[in-house]
């Protein structure tokens, strides 16, 4: 008998255990961002708030997780790569909207949802990669130029799957609709020097060795290229070129962050929220990872910054994001990884 | 005495009963799949079959049968080498022919790609001898390709294989094999007809997993360029999110599994053979002449070589290399956590395989077959697709305890199972059952059910006989299953991604943080750390059962 009762003791107070764990100051953080990336960012901010910040990285899955463990779920924020994840997550219901004044302020307000379910934390350009040696300055300008019969056998990309190329795919369907954006994704394939492989880092480097002449790229690769002992002699044999500065614009992707709809800890995420948006951490995205920073008034780091000023698309990520399915399934169309 | 008959008689009932729960326990993430292929987005298939399916489909294929072939030589003929001739260096061989199964596929497709492409060494060097400029003078394989897939995977996939084969054939009784060849028979006609066929199923254990692992692996052929069914299925997942659809292409693939191991199952129906006694004591082997000993050798060589000490060189010059950013104090607890999470994992495992594998044994019932084979299941099912098929049920059981403490204590419970270290163990033990009920059952088929009449006559229950009888006379089986469940669980990836607890790394999820972004050097610490801490184990064990 005793020991029945000791064992629902047991298992009552196994069940009650996370009541009673001290509440020491947290926020607790699903990202699709590399730790390495983030936790200086984390670091710093536990330094300034003494909060500390508890994260489960993955690159697929916690959006579904969070879904599932609905309102208990212990996540307060979701970081993300790309507007394609960000929006997924807001679809799925599981987030809340948040306005403060100092997110307002900091982020100007093509760079986040209107009622504040997600706010960008940094952008970053979808670049052209020209090699110095054999591509004359100013010969692309373009993003419809790569699709031009000279440039034959002479381009590289990742995988047309890849979420940065499918919003970019994206963007042309809205610029341009479905049907001319699928002859340029034809004319595009029929130039490449091989089948779509590795990733943007990897199309530098295919440059440099001779097998292609351009490829398409983020910007902040190039300053991750030049400051790695190794990789710095990629990044030397080509030139970033930040395409359709004529006309529309270069495409723009951002990173980002959501507020779950449970967030058990809402006043220290939103903490962490006007901490990645204000000026120090800005700055540190920028200095550490090449990106641009979203905030009016906070400079490119010094690298960054060389790489010349650029005209962005003005259309709203919202819109190009409405294409994404289109996007993915004229890749399959057209057989671009094939 | 009648209290005894009373008690033995209460539990006939045990052991199916019991595997009836733990079959359940373990079918539910793969239900939670089932269900979610019931809501698809959109109806996935006529967008596929018009576009990328059949080269999907295509290629899979090709992928599977290359993989299949090659490992299955690889293993069945270095484990016939290893257990039935002596050639100088076999001892060395015996352990050394594991190794390569410590190294995660997408970590050797990484090292070779960085050797063998255009700016590696190798073709550098081949530039410098022919005074050569550009990738149009020569001609070299492109590694990134479907014979580069095939065999980076068969070269750590082959000791599934080895393993299983080799075990077997030191279960074989050798007077069956002395027998075949006092009647005349060369050594090679008994190998083919004697052993190989008794050794048959566990082969095919070994080789199930090969393909399963080939069918659900995605780091390697995605980094190879490769699309494959699983390809399809992440892009439908994560760029269509359309998660129904995804676990529709999910359970296609696992259809085919099925199909497959089922179709192998039916043509041995009649097939059974027993031993009545363990190992190979008093087993001659083949003394191999110098010529032969040196040939066999070299044979094993081959795949250790590719498999092992090529891709290890090369992590330890990365790991030299970039030593100040590979190295965290951290190492410690990511070890702790890859080492103490695999072990807990490969024992729950192998205590579920034996349930269900004995179960099978004692019942007979179509009901503990059934269980068995689709408790396997969840081996072909892509780890990131069975993490959410475990989200699912431990979500809901959490929810539903939260609720019921809010309605009556006004308290609430929140997450226990979910996020939990439980949650990885669950995941694990499912995602690797297939191996530990694969090779249990197979190492009990061999028991001449005459063992179980005697234990039985002699008043032992249906536990003591599992006990005292059955687990001895396997028990090279039993460790074979815990060191494949072992090392499978150091290198697991994307269930552990998605599962784990906050703040919570162990070496492959710090290992992928970097080669996701084919950034391995930064990390190539981690993973030969993950290789060091698998491989140990493996020698130690491997040692044990053959001396055993």
């Amino acid at each position: 008998m005793i020991s029945a009762k000791m064992k629902s003791l047991g298992a009552l107070a196994l069940l009650s255990a996370p009541l009673f764990v001290s509440a020491a100051e947290e926020v607790n953080v699903y990202s699709l961002r590399q730790p390495f990336l983030m936790q200086p960012l984390f670091d710093a901010f536990t330094k300034e708030t003494n909060i500390n910040v508890n994260v489960v990285f993955a690159k697929s899955g916690l959006a579904e997780r969070l879904k599932r463990e609905g309102k208990n779920s212990p996540a307060d924020l979701v970081l993300t790569t790309d507007l394609g994840n960000l929006s997924e997550i807001q679809e799925s219901g599981v987030t809340q909207g948040i306005k403060t004044d100092t997110l307002t302020t900091n982020i100007p307000s093509q760079y986040r949802d209107p009622n504040g379910e997600w706010y960008a934390l940094t952008t970053r350009v979808r670049a052209i990669y020209a090699s110095k040696e054999r591509v004359p300055e100013g010969a692309i300008t373009t993003y419809e130029d790569l699709a031009k019969p000279e440039w034959k056998g002479k381009i590289c990309t990742r995988s047309g799957k890849h979420p940065y190329n499918v919003a970019l795919i994206a963007s042309m369907i809205a610029h341009h609709g479905e049907e001319k954006t699928e002859s340029w994704l034809v004319a595009l394939k029929s130039n490449l020097a091989q089948k779509p492989q590795g990733n943007d880092r990897a199309q530098v480097k295919a440059i440099k060795e001779g097998v292609c002449d351009l490829s398409l790229g983020n910007s902040y690769y190039y300053g991750n290229m030049l400051t790695d002992p190794e990789q710095s002699e990629w990044a030397a044999a080509v030139r970033i070129t930040f395409p359709n500065q004529n006309d529309r614009g270069a495409h723009v992707n951002i990173s980002g962050v959501a507020l779950t709809k449970s967030s058990p800890n809402k006043a220290n995420a939103i903490k962490l929220m006007e901490f990645l948006t204000d000026d120090m951490a800005q700055r540190m995205y920028s200095e550490q990872n090449y990106e641009y920073p979203v905030k009016p008034g906070v400079p490119a780091s010094a690298l960054v910054s060389s790489w010349g000023k650029f005209k962005a698309d003005p259309l709203p990520l919202t819109e190009v994001e409405k294409h994404r399915a289109a996007a993915v399934k004229l890749v399959d169309k057209v057989n671009f990884d094939g | 005495m009648t209290s005894f008959s009373l008690r033995s008689g209460s539990k006939e009932l045990l052991w199916p009963t019991t595997a009836c729960v733990v079959g359940i326990l373990v079918l539910l993430p793969i239900l939670a799949v089932f269900y979610l292929s019931l809501f698809p987005e959109e109806n996935i298939w006529p967008h596929l079959f018009s576009t990328v399916l059949p080269a999907y489909i295509n290629n899979t294929l090709i992928l599977m049968l290359g993989v299949g072939v090659s490992s299955t030589l690889l293993g069945v003929g270095a484990a016939w080498l290893i257990s039935s001739c002596d050639f100088a260096g076999r001892k060395i061989m015996n352990w050394a022919l594991l190794l390569p199964f410590a190294v995660p596929a997408y970590v050797i497709a990484y090292v070779y790609t960085d050797l063998l492409e255009y700016a590696g060494p190798v073709q550098q060097f081949i530039r410098e001898l022919g005074d050569w400029t550009s990738p149009k003078d020569y001609w070299f394989p492109n590694i990134r390709s479907m014979g580069g897939a095939i065999t980076m995977m068969s070269l750590v996939l082959y000791p599934y294989i080895y393993l299983m084969a080799k075990t077997a054939f030191l279960e074989q009784s050798p007077s069956l094999f002395i027998t075949s060849r006092s009647l005349g028979r060369s050594p090679w006609v008994s190998f083919f007809l004697v052993a190989l066929p008794i050794a048959r199923p566990a082969i095919i254990v070994g080789l199930s997993l090969v393909l399963m692992e080939t069918l659900n692996d995605f780091g390697t052929v995605d980094y190879f360029a490769i699309r494959t069914l699983t390809a399809g299925l992440y892009d439908t997942w994560l760029n269509l999110s359309n998660i129904g659809g995804a676990a529709q292409i999910a359970l296609v693939m696992l259809i085919f599994v099925v199909t497959l191991i089922s179709a192998e199952r039916y043509s041995r129906r009649k097939q059974k053979t027993y031993q009545n006694r363990q190992g190979s004591h008093g087993r001659e082997r083949i003394k191999l002449k110098r010529k032969a000993s040196i040939i066999a050798f070299a044979a094993c060589l081959i795949p250790v070589t590719l498999g092992f000490i090529i891709p290890a060189s090369l992590l330890t010059i990365y790991a030299i290399n970039y030593f100040a950013v590979s190295w965290t104090p951290k190492f410690a607890t990511h070890v702790f956590n890859s080492f103490s999470l695999s072990v807990t994992a490969a024992l729950v495992t192998l205590a579920i395989g034996v349930v269900l594998a004995y179960a099978k044994r004692i019942d007979k019932s179509r009901l503990s077959i059934v269980m068995l084979r689709v408790s396997s299941l969840g081996y072909a099912l892509p780890g990131a697709v069975l993490a959410i098929g475990v989200i699912i049920p431990l979500a809901a059981t959490d929810n539903f305890i939260d609720d019921i403490f809010r309605d009556y204590f006004g308290l609430s419970t929140g997450l226990i199972l979910s996020g939990s270290i439980f949650a990885l163990i669950y995941a694990y033990s499912i995602r690797f059952l297939a191996v530990s009920s694969g090779a249990v059952e197979s190492s009990l088929e061999k028991v001449t059910p005459n063992m179980d009449l005697v234990a039985r006559s002699l008043g032992y229950t249906q536990s003591q006989t599992l006990l005292k009888v059955h687990l001895p006379i396997i028990n090279k089986g039993l460790l074979t299953a815990v060191l494949v469940v072992f090392v499978d669980c150091m290198k697991e990836l994307p269930a552990t991604l998605i599962l784990r607890p906050f703040n919570f790394e162990t070496l492959a999820t710090y290992v992928y943080q970097y080669a996701s972004d084919e950034l391995l050097e930064q990390s190539a610490l981690a993973a030969l750390i993950i290789v060091a801490v698998g491989i140990i184990p493996v020698i130690l064990l491997s040692r044990t059962i053959d001396n055993k």
